[in-house]
């Protein structure tokens, strides 16, 4: 049983059609790799699926629930929660308030902080609590990010190249919470651009190409695919 | 952590003026102070009386401003129908007062919930449609209508002819060698208490915390759950409500006529920009130095040459720094 159907979802911007019939099927508890070039309709794709722009044509059901055109409020209550590339923290507000506003979806103002630091301690971020947002560093700011996340107690949750802007040393311990979270029994759908983690992460893997779904399936096999090569990854992959 | 900021999407910092804002204005604020007294060449009585007054109007000026700056920081909504809605919580108290005979004081009490229902009302089928496309233009517009109507239907109600409304609290005192009235010290009071209640609304509760996130990201504040056009409106309603609290405290010294309050937007946009928009600290600290500067002025360039240096004053600080005394860089 699926956890997220998407059904012949589109979207098109006057004229251009950034997301074509895509298809995908996520089942509970399963890591799943996104990967394509850019422009490909990896973002567009995770915005309509969050509610932050609704779809031209197709549908998207949560959990048994068809949740298309849903506002991206109701959607994030809804257990489908996602992060950006490009980070966006609540820059007047603290580390912990900005994760407190999140935990404020499920609980009570007192339950809230109390449950956001919770979240700061599995991220590894407690030692900020009281720093401002905005004078976090890049990696601070994707495990903010993350945090801002997992504070909804989300059931899936879309991250958007989460190890983008990372050097290598800060890569490392991101991909293994990533890996403690999944294994927690949380069900990830994530863009990626590194292909070392997203091997080492995936269990299924979809590769768009022009805002269509080229090929999906167990990574080792879509990797190997002829059309995924000239596509995305090159020759000398 | 290792610290590593990317191009283009590294963090903003903020940037304070010295050790802190409130610092250096004070220290600023007291240091010409002191060279009027000194070399002002000005009898140091009228002075004292000066500055007593320019506290007094200044704190008028923040109960208007703190209403404004929430809207205009949180919801980037220029609102023009401010001085309006000014005017129309006055008339809700002189009707309340000339009506069923309440006190003034009680009166402001219950316009503040009625000032709050308009508010909504306004962001919820007027704005909100406008305000989460991200118009700027559309919402302008509204307001600018908005105040036209209400002065209009005020007009149509109570006619023209100048009101004014009783107080039990008539009179005035003398204060540190100059006279307040009471009724000035008791609108400068509401000031501050409005002040820091909506300070701690927004520092101590869910609410403001909703309000805080939704006014520096809005989109990123849905994407956590937040409902944003819930904010917005009650923003809004907040920001009448402190109307609410301007317009009844002032009734007592003010003439009552349609247009009364419109005064006050062009003086409250210049308060709102020079404390940073969206803060209630900013707001009420420029409201006091632009009531000081202008009475202080006054007593060099009478009549409405004081406003020169009210909007000398806004140009400097704006130049120095761009963000407004307590806004974000």
């Amino acid at each position: 049983m699926s956890l997220l159907q998407v059904e012949g979802l589109t979207k098109t911007f006057a004229g251009l059609t950034a997301v074509d019939s895509v298809d995908i099927a996520v089942a509970d508890r399963v890591f799943l790799g996104i990967i394509g070039p850019n422009g490909a309709g990896k973002t567009t794709l995770f915005s309509l699926l969050a509610g932050s722009q609704p779809p031209t044509a197709g549908r998207v059901v949560f959990d048994d629930v068809d949740i298309t055109g849903w506002s991206a409020q109701k959607v994030a209550r809804a257990g489908l929660v996602r992060t950006f590339q490009l980070m966006r923290p609540f820059e007047s507000m603290s580390v912990l308030e900005n994760v407190t506003i999140a935990s404020l979806a499920q609980r009570s103002r007192k339950d809230a902080r109390r449950h956001a630091l919770g979240v700061l301690e599995r991220v590894q971020l407690a030692q900020y609590a009281g720093t401002s947002s905005g004078s976090l560093p890049t990696a601070g700011l994707k495990r903010l990010e993350l945090a801002r996340a997992l504070a909804m107690e989300p059931r899936m949750i879309l991250l958007d190249e989460v190890l983008a802007g990372l050097v290598p040393a800060e890569r490392a311990p991101m991909i293994e919470l990533l890996r403690e979270l999944h294994g927690d029994g949380l069900t990830v759908m994530f863009v990626e651009h590194i292909m070392a983690a997203v091997m080492a992460l995936s269990e299924r893997l979809v590769v768009m190409h022009d805002g269509r779904v080229l090929t999906q399936g167990v990574p080792a096999e879509v990797i190997a695919e002829p059309q995924v090569v000239e596509a995305y990854l090159g020759e000398d992959y | 952590m290792t610290s590593t900021t990317t191009q283009g999407e590294g963090p903003t910092r903020f940037v304070r003026v010295g050790r802190h804002p409130t610092t250096v204005v004070s220290v600023t604020v007291v240091l010409l102070l002191a060279a009027v007294f000194a070399v002002g060449g000005k009898d140091n009585g009228l002075v004292t009386q000066s500055i007593v007054t320019g506290l007094l109007l200044g704190g008028v000026y923040a109960l208007v401003s703190i209403g404004l700056t929430l809207i205009f920081g949180v919801l980037g909504v220029v609102n023009f129908a401010q001085g309006s809605m000014l005017t129309m919580s006055m008339y809700v108290v002189y009707a309340l007062v000339s009506g069923p005979g309440l006190p003034v004081y009680l009166a402001t009490l219950l316009a503040i919930p009625v000032m709050f229902a308009f508010g909504m009302f306004v962001q919820h089928f007027l704005l909100n449609r406008l305000t989460s496309t991200g118009s700027h233009e559309g919402p302008l517009l509204v307001t600018l209508g908005l105040q036209l109507l209400i002065a209009n239907v005020l007009l149509m109600i109570f006619s023209g002819r100048p009101k004014s409304v009783g107080t039990p609290f008539d009179g005035s005192f003398e204060m540190l060698g100059a006279i307040a009235s009471y009724s000035r010290v008791i609108a400068f009071a509401g000031a501050v208490l409005v002040g820091i209640a909506l300070t701690l609304v927004l520092r101590r509760t869910s609410l403001g915390l909703s309000i805080r996130a939704v006014a520096a990201n809005a989109q990123g504040a849905a994407l956590v759950g937040v409902n944003v056009r819930r904010v917005y409106a009650l923003t809004f309603g907040i920001g009448a409500a402190s109307v609410a609290v301007a317009g009844g405290l002032m009734t007592p010294f003010t003439s009552l006529t349609p247009s009364v309050g419109e005064q006050f937007t062009i003086l409250a946009f210049v308060i709102v920009v020079l404390g940073g928009l969206g803060s209630v600290l900013g707001a009420t600290i420029g409201g006091l130095v632009i009531g000081l500067v202008q009475t202080v002025g006054a007593l060099y360039l009478p009549g409405t040459g004081s406003l020169i240096l009210v909007f000398a004053v806004f140009v400097m600080v704006l130049f120095l720094r761009p963000q407004g005394l307590y806004g974000a860089k």
